[in-house]
């Protein structure tokens, strides 16, 4: 107990839960109270995350470890579900989306997350997925009134069942040929002779990468991602491919890090499946909401290639990928929260045709946000695809890095179409002025930094470095 | 004072160029015309400083390439040889840029067509004061680049713009052997400056190599590049075809570059590189030929033409056969002279012609002209001297240059000597013969123009007049002046080694029967002439009716187009139109880009197919995911 120290946050955040949930339920109308107070919490967490984030320490007999990658990746989900939740405000007020169960979900999925990067415990990762995900579900079909949105939440919720049960079946294989849940132990027991030990391995993998809709386990991301509120998408982009990550990483690279051999192929595959995929299905879409789904299915194949690679490199250039695409998300989906005519959110790629006439600002930025998605030198995009690949070819996986290549030659057709709609199509009736301080903000920062981040990129790595080192 | 000279015209190209549109036509023609004058007047200064007193310059500009042993320098040399030439291009441009205020009156763009003007002049004073082949090639090539640009310059014209492109393409030809050339003499001198070159030659003289499966010296390999070089850009046969075609540009331009300056440059570089050329007697017995060659079969089609600029234009072709074949037989210095006073006489022709073009409102056919010498008396008059100076009337400027030319054939040694003398003379019967042909049907007989009435026909205003009495006070006088100083007893001071001689040049002076052969077939030449095309022109139409065949091998210019077109132009298109519909539409397109752009679009839209919007489907692609996993577990 005399370490409890470090797991503040998560008490904190419990505890806020309660509180928020308290004050939601005895105060009506208290949507704009609850916002506030969780932007609060949120305010004095990351100290409290930031003030743990050079330790290593392992908790509760080595079930749960708090260390850089940890805090590092909480910091960046904190932030990012912060972003989420402050450029969304105007939306969700407009779509009467103001229940004050919206900012306690969101919360309750943030504890989830941290369970998730922080847990050493097939047991401790199984409920802070759970928990994570049955707030993703509600808030997915938050909207009640509209069909695609529940349509979105009880496609999620029965997928994410099917899911869940994959992984707790591996867990219970894993189990019970090693005789523990704890990732170390299992390290230790873990033998690739054994069949049904590597299926248990496979079973818990496609439960992770369902989490963050890698192919071909990804076929919920279109339609949630286009049925479910845009404030809800923006955050499923975000905070949820963050956690996903966390888990991942660490699973593999502690817990089955001895069968790295076994584990590399469906790395691989999975990789270019959700490349290729990503790539090829996003150029017929004509829902920005849809597109941005294909996007980051494949932006998630980039960040699978490098831990593929089982070096040290891939694992800092996965999660400077990671970071990079949650900053692009935020910027991409504050441009989709400015289309917006007479009071009515727009979906259709065709509606920015003619942006850069009306809203020459907007379409520049969007125009940055694109192009780095898109992996185009200077911005920061391309610094993220160029360290994967270079941890790859590294790893002496040739073709992985072709594929990898070309893949985002094709994907850059379809960021460049936007672009080309952008500017080059007739314009159309204004957009309504931006009224929302948090778009504003929030796609003022990221642009600048996806912009200048080539000035001096070994800040960002240098956390990073220290971060990945802590599961080697 | 030589800055000034190059790059005036550099500087008021630039300024005309860049701020023409803002500086209004009058004061753009201020500039260009006023600096080339400047630039004009500072070279006759140099040229009686060089010349007369001897002196050589070499001002180092700054240093161009260094790399390993290459070391280049942007120079301005001048020898007596450059100052000749400048003395040249500067005088012949300033006057056209002059007379092109008035003839280009009309015209929209003047501005741009004067910045071609300067700029052409730079790239031309750029060539003849270089000390190295790269400075040469550059400049070389930059006035291939004008030539191409004011050909063109009417690129609203269809046929003015495939003119340019030949040009450009044929000359490329040229360039290509010069490049090859100089290649092959820094290869082996390890030097392209001129002096260093020069210097290595004749230690390289039993050097033999082997190329393209021929073995020969060395130094004949370098002459032969060099000379085709030169003979693409001096339009001699095989390489000539380009020059009639030229004649689509503005006539100032084909008075100053088609004519005085840039189609002498081969001649130039001949001159120039004297010192390798001397050690080849075969390439010089070649240049013999060539030059020879190309002065009648020039001459033959100059006959038969009906377009007044084509006439003068086979004349040019014709006169520059004259020098390349003087150059060959070893008489570099009359050579230059007579391209020194060909450009007067050339330039004043072709002046004229524009002048009378311009009188009649843009017609160039000669058989829509005639009867108007007396509306355009002054045209008239200086076309005549013109016209008697190129044949080489006695003691016109003509004369001096053409016949010591053919009195040099008559006393060499050379191979191909008896031959050069022989066309010498039947050439200058038949300039003589086609000269006058052009004044008379020009000038003279019945007016058989449909679209301006006779009244109607006018003088062309003093700006374009003028030029044309300084180029006939040249044409007059130009050769009886200076003979003693090209070609005559002080010639060894005057040229001041800028041209070598590997043995001494003696002329023998020919028995007085051949010196009068010459003058009295061009004297004969004038009133057969006035016979055929103005007397009696049944008697030549039942002519050219018996020599049918002759007669359209001529006006087809020796069917030398279409023979090309069948060689070269149509397999060359056949080829390229294989490589773009199948290399690159059918196979590089097919299976690349349309390709894959195809197969990428048809597995999209089978991906977003895929996308049912069943739950049960999702699932299954869960569960498909699943077991191919699996079983790769199992099996790996």
């Amino acid at each position: 107990m005399e370490n409890i120290n470090f797991i503040y946050p998560e008490i904190f955040i419990a505890i806020s839960i309660l509180g928020l949930l308290m004050v939601g339920v005895f105060k009506t109308n208290s949507f704009n109270l609850v916002t506030k107070l969780t932007s609060f919490m949120f305010l004095i967490t990351i100290p409290i995350v930031f003030l743990n984030s050079t330790v290593s320490m392992k908790l509760f007999s080595n079930n749960y470890i708090v260390d850089e990658l940890s805090s590092f990746l909480k910091i960046l989900i904190l932030g990012s579900s912060a972003f989420a939740l402050f450029f969304t405000d105007q939306y969700i007020k407009k779509n009467k989306l103001d229940k004050f169960e919206y900012p306690v979900l969101i919360t309750t999925a943030i504890l989830g997350m941290f369970v998730m990067v922080s847990s050493n415990n097939l047991i401790g990762l199984y409920l802070g997925i759970e928990l994570q995900s049955l707030s993703l579900y509600v808030l997915a079909s938050l909207n009640r009134d509209s069909t695609k949105s529940t349509e979105a939440g009880v496609k999620y919720f029965v997928l994410g069942a099917l899911s869940s049960g994959l992984l707790l079946y591996g867990c219970s294989l894993v189990y019970g040929f090693t005789g523990s849940t704890n990732y170390y132990v299992i390290a230790e027991n873990f033998s690739a002779d054994n069949i049904a030990l590597l299926f248990g391995l496979v079973f818990i993998l496609i439960g992770l990468a369902f989490k963050i809709s890698a192919v071909p386990f990804h076929m919920w991301t279109p339609d949630v991602y286009e049925g479910a509120p845009t404030s809800v998408t923006a955050f499923f982009a975000l905070a949820p491919k963050v956690a996903g990550f966390g888990a991942i990483i660490r699973i593999l690279y502690i817990a089955f890090g001895n069968v790295f051999d076994e584990w590399q192929s469906i790395l691989i595959f999975i990789s270019v499946a959700s490349m290729i995929l990503g790539a090829v299905a996003a150029i017929g879409q004509t829902n920005i909401k849809r597109l941005m789904a294909y996007s980051s299915i494949s932006h998630m194949g980039y960040g699978l290639a490098g831990l593929a690679t089982g070096i040290n490199e891939g694992v800092t250039a996965s999660v400077i990928y990671i970071f990079l695409y949650v900053v692009m998300n935020i910027g991409s989906f504050a441009c989709i929260l400015i289309m917006k005519r007479k009071d009515i959110y727009l979906e259709n790629i065709r509606d920015l045709s003619g942006l850069s006439k009306n809203h020459p600002l907007v379409a520049f930025c969007l125009t940055v946000m694109l192009f780095s998605l898109a992996g185009i030198p200077p911005l920061a995009g391309f610094f993220a695809k160029f360290y994967i690949f270079m941890a790859v070819v590294k790893a002496d996986l040739i073709i992985l890095a072709v594929i990898g290549l070309v893949t985002s030659v094709i994907s850059a057709f379809y960021y460049l179409r936007i672009i080309k709609i952008m500017y080059f199509d007739p314009e159309q009736e204004k957009f309504d002025p931006i009224s929302s301080k948090g778009v504003k903000i929030s796609l003022a920062l990221s642009t600048l930094l996806i912009l200048f981040y080539f000035l001096n990129p070994s800040i960002l790595n240098f956390f990073v470095n220290l971060a990945s080192k802590s599961v080697q | 004072m030589a800055y000034l000279l190059v790059f005036l015209p550099l500087v008021a190209s630039f300024i005309v160029g860049i701020f023409g549109r803002f500086l209004g036509d009058k004061i753009s023609q201020l500039i260009t015309c006023s600096f080339v004058l400047i630039s004009s007047a500072l070279s006759i200064y140099i040229f009686s400083d060089v010349a007369i007193n001897s002196n050589t310059y070499n001002l180092k500009i700054f240093n161009w390439i260094t790399s390993g042993g290459l070391v280049l320098n942007w120079s301005i040399n001048i020898d007596t040889l450059t100052s000749v030439m400048l003395v040249v291009v500067t005088s012949v441009s300033a006057l056209v840029h002059v007379y092109s205020v008035g003839y280009m009156s009309h015209d929209p763009d003047k501005p741009r067509f004067m910045s071609y003007l300067s700029l052409f002049t730079f790239m031309m004073l750029m060539l003849v004061t270089s000390d190295n082949f790269l400075q040469l090639f550059f400049g070389w090539e930059g006035v291939g680049l004008a030539s191409y640009l004011l050909i063109g310059f009417w690129y609203k014209k269809p046929s003015a713009n495939s003119a340019a492109i030949k040009a450009f393409v044929v000359n490329r030809v040229g360039d290509f052997g010069l490049a090859i050339g100089i290649f092959l003499i820094f290869k082996y001198t390890g030097s392209i400056n001129f002096v260093d070159v020069f210097k290595a030659i004749p230690t390289l003289l039993d050097k033999n190599i082997s190329m393209l499966g021929i073995e020969a010296s060395l130094i004949s390999f370098i002459c032969i590049f060099l000379f085709i070089g030169a003979m693409g850009k001096s339009a001699q046969i095989f390489l000539h075809t380009w020059l009639p075609d030229a004649m689509e540009g503005p006539t100032p331009v084909s008075a100053l570059i088609h004519a005085a300056t840039m189609v002498t440059a081969g001649v130039f570089l001949v001159v120039r590189c004297s010192p390798i050329f001397e050690y080849s007697p075969f390439v010089l017995n070649i240049i013999v030929l060539v030059g020879a060659t190309t002065a009648f079969f020039a001459g033959t089609i100059g006959l038969v033409q009906n377009d007044i600029k084509r006439v003068i234009a086979y004349s040019t072709c014709s006169q520059l056969g004259y020098m390349f074949f003087a150059a060959g037989l070893g008489a570099y210095h009359i050579a230059i002279f007579h391209l020194f006073t060909h450009a007067f006489f050339k330039a004043l022709l072709f002046l004229g012609a524009g002048s009378v073009i311009h009188a009649f409102n843009d017609e160039q056919n000669m058989r829509h002209m005639g009867g108007v010498w007396k509306k355009i008396p002054y045209t008239y008059s200086l076309m005549i001297i013109g016209t008697l100076a190129l044949t080489g009337f006695p003691f016109l400027s003509g004369f001096f240059s053409k016949d010591a030319i053919i009195e040099t054939a008559y006393s060499s040694t050379s191979f191909f000597a008896g031959y050069a003398v022989t066309i010498g003379v039947l050439t200058a019967f038949m300039t003589s013969l086609y000269s006058w042909r052009l004044i008379f049907m020009t000038f003279h007989g019945t007016f058989n123009n449909k679209n301006i009435s006779l009244s109607k026909v006018h003088e062309s205003p003093a700006v374009m007049l003028v030029p044309l009495l300084f180029l006939a006070l040249g044409a007059i006088f130009a050769g009886y002046a200076f003979k003693d100083y090209f070609i005559g007893s002080q010639f060894i001071q005057f040229w001041n080694n800028s041209i070598f001689f590997l043995k001494e040049f003696v002329l023998h002076h020919p028995p007085l029967w051949f010196l009068l052969l010459t003058p009295i077939l061009v004297l004969l030449a004038i009133p057969l002439s006035y016979y055929f095309f103005v007397k009696d022109k049944k008697s030549l139409d039942s002519f050219i009716e018996i020599n049918k065949p002759l007669y359209n091998f001529l006006v087809n210019k020796w069917y030398f187009d279409e023979l090309y077109d069948f060689l070269f132009v149509k397999p060359a298109k056949k080829i390229g139109s294989f490589f773009w519909k199948i290399g690159d539409g059918t196979i590089i397109d097919g299976f690349g880009p349309d390709g894959l752009t195809k197969l990428i679009k048809s597995v999209s839209n089978k991906a977003v197919q895929f996308q049912s919007g069943f739950l049960y489907h999702y699932a299954f692609v869960i569960l498909i995911g699943l077991s191919i996993l699996l079983t790769y577990m199992m099996i790996f």
